[in-house]
């Protein structure tokens, strides 16, 4: 009985037939990509063929998915907003974070390295919606007191909060980097007398820039694409920030915001929709980008 | 004769100095965690009892406890990592054990790095289109899981085959050359050393999933549901959820209790983290390579 189960198990898991099973969840991640691509096309088409315009949907700052008067889906506030809370954590987040990737990778202890990977770990395990909680609670207060302005809530705030949200993620892209110098590169130039400062400018830095790059690129892809705590910190005005104190309004929170107030299937739904195919496309983009920069150099 | 020139301990002492400006920039990375667990704690322990953590939310969320949402996360990561884990796993095994080196290998490796980048909020909008909508599921538990199943897929499959390619190449021709096949190789050499990276990795990921907000907002999370889901088809609450509903939406909520709630995400989350790098720690003072 036993026997002709397993022979009957055999038959019908016979290895061929598991490793195509197991060459079919390898390329999964394709379909899946692929999946998203298209179920937001779906829902967002409705609207790219019907009421999107280019000059309005890109260059106009008006929003107004839910007007009586007049209707209007204009993302330039948005657009803006993403881009400065974007740029301006990323001046902050980039230069520490490869500055921290160098220490830890070229200057510390062994000992301490192991130590500052499982801090790392724990700083990128704090999730967003806490962040935007951070901003509420902490950030705010602190900026009205610092600064004396009426309202905390800013695009100064949120880049606080992202540039440490992608900082763990920056620090271990450019470790990483860093690592994959070999260490014959090392030894020669201290073979020839310089000292680890001159080894990390001069020899690491060229040899490591490519991956130094994609960290700073796949910093700014997550910062990109942020949502709950940018929600929290930003303070939810539709307008061009003029300065840090602005609050302002990223495409992410949008999204979040407004998506379950729109009715399904509506055309403020398909717009939302179509910012979100943006933003997909956006993060290809720098995802796509970085994987250049990572191995543009080497085929396969 | 061999006394160092001036020149070269000039360098020497730049050294020393750019060495200390790093240490003083990497040092704040230890204060954020830190600081962040002892505010909530402070502010929070006080409305942090049992009944908080046992009971029901009541009038409006303004009192009561949290343990739907608590339940809730938790019927979540579960699910979800029930979908992902299966699909990772087999995913890494294709790429580690069986991947040409070929065009379509980098298309793969190229799809992962992407799925991983997408923004949260996005596969939101692509769980609400997909799961809820098409393959109407409509806003459940289910639905919710697939979806935080597919955010985690591209980290538990770049962990997984970081640990399947830490297996020396010996071991399996060791085992090949036995004349085991690829599959009994994989089955009886490769997994079962590899098992602890995978499963380090598997509860990270189970960490990350627990404080995913934006991903269930539209497909299967509810702001207020004071009773626990009966089926995969009903909605439930979350931490993470709750957490930004009391902290944003509702007016009058006392003062520890959003404080609280974040205290015993955060907790959680941290809570299996440390397990993770402990179990790590464990096997690699008892790795036999």
């Amino acid at each position: 009985m036993r026997n002709k189960l397993s022979t009957y198990f055999h038959r019908i898991f016979s290895e061929r037939r598991l490793e195509l099973l197991i060459e079919a969840c390898g390329v999964s991640c394709i379909i899946f990509i692929l999946a998203i691509f298209v179920f937001i096309l779906k829902e967002a088409y409705p609207f790219l063929v019907s009421k999107f315009s280019f000059s309005e949907f890109f260059f106009s700052t008006e929003w107004h998915p839910a007007s009586v008067v007049k209707i209007r889906y204009g993302t330039l506030a948005l657009l803006t907003g993403t881009l400065f809370v974007t740029g301006l954590s990323m001046l902050m987040a980039v230069p520490l974070g490869l500055a921290c990737a160098f220490y830890i990778s070229e200057f510390c202890s062994p000992k301490m390295r192991e130590f500052y990977k499982i801090v790392i770990e724990f700083l990128a395990a704090i999730p967003s919606v806490v962040w935007g909680f951070v901003a509420i609670m902490i950030v705010n207060p602190l900026l009205i007191k610092i600064f004396n302005i009426p309202v905390g809530l800013n695009i100064l705030n949120a880049s606080i909060i992202l540039a440490l949200m992608s900082l763990p993620l920056i620090i271990s892209i450019g470790e990483d980097a860093l690592r994959a110098v070999p260490e014959t590169y090392r030894e020669a130039a201290e073979a020839m007398g310089a000292t680890r400062w001159e080894v990390a400018t001069k020899v690491l830095v060229p040899a490591a820039k490519n991956g130094l790059m994609a960290a700073a690129l796949l910093g700014v892809g997550r910062a990109l694409g942020e949502t709950m705590a940018v929600l929290m910190a930003t303070g939810h005005a539709i307008q061009i920030p003029h300065s840090l104190f602005d609050p302002g309004r990223t495409l992410t929170a949008t999204i979040a915001a407004e998506l379950g107030e729109s009715p399904k299937g509506g055309e403020h739904y398909q717009a939302l929709f179509a910012i979100g195919l943006l933003l997909f496309l956006v993060s290809f983009t720098v995802n796509l980008t970085a994987d250049y920069f990572i191995r543009g150099k080497k085929n396969v | 004769m061999f006394s160092a020139s001036e020149h070269l301990i000039e360098r020497q002492k730049k050294e020393l100095r750019y060495k200390r400006l790093l240490g003083l920039i990497s040092l704040p990375l230890f204060f954020p965690t830190i600081l962040i667990m002892v505010w909530l704690w402070m502010k929070g322990s006080p409305a942090l009892s049992w009944d908080f953590i046992t009971m029901d939310p009541i009038h409006g969320m303004k009192a009561g406890g949290i343990f739907p949402a608590i339940f809730g996360t938790f019927c979540l990561v579960f699910l979800s990592i029930l979908i992902t884990c299966p699909l990772a796993v087999t995913a890494a095994i294709y790429l580690s054990e069986y991947a040409p080196h070929n065009i379509w290998t980098r298309i793969i490796r190229l799809a992962i790095l992407n799925l991983a980048g997408v923004p949260s909020i996005v596969h939101a909008l692509f769980g609400l289109g997909a799961f809820v909508l098409f393959f109407n599921m409509g806003t459940s538990i289910l639905a919710a899981s697939c979806t935080l199943a597919i955010m985690n897929l591209p980290v538990l499959i770049t962990s997984t085959l970081e640990s399947l390619k830490s297996v020396p190449q010996a071991y399996r021709e060791a085992s090949w050359n036995v004349g085991a096949s690829r599959l009994q190789t994989i089955q009886h050499i490769v997994l079962p050393n590899s098992l602890s990276g995978i499963l380090t990795g598997l509860i990270f990921s189970v960490a990350r999933s627990a404080g995913e907000t934006a991903a269930i907002l539209f497909t299967g999370v509810a702001f207020y549901l004071p009773f626990l889901p009966k089926s995969v088809f009903d909605q439930c609450m979350s931490l993470s959820m709750h957490l930004f509903t009391i902290s944003t939406q509702v007016v009058g909520v006392p003062e520890a209790y959003p404080y609280a709630t974040a205290l015993v995400l955060v907790g959680l989350i941290l809570g299996v983290n440390f397990v993770a790098v402990g179990i790590r720690f464990y096997f690699r003072t008892r790795k036999k390579w």
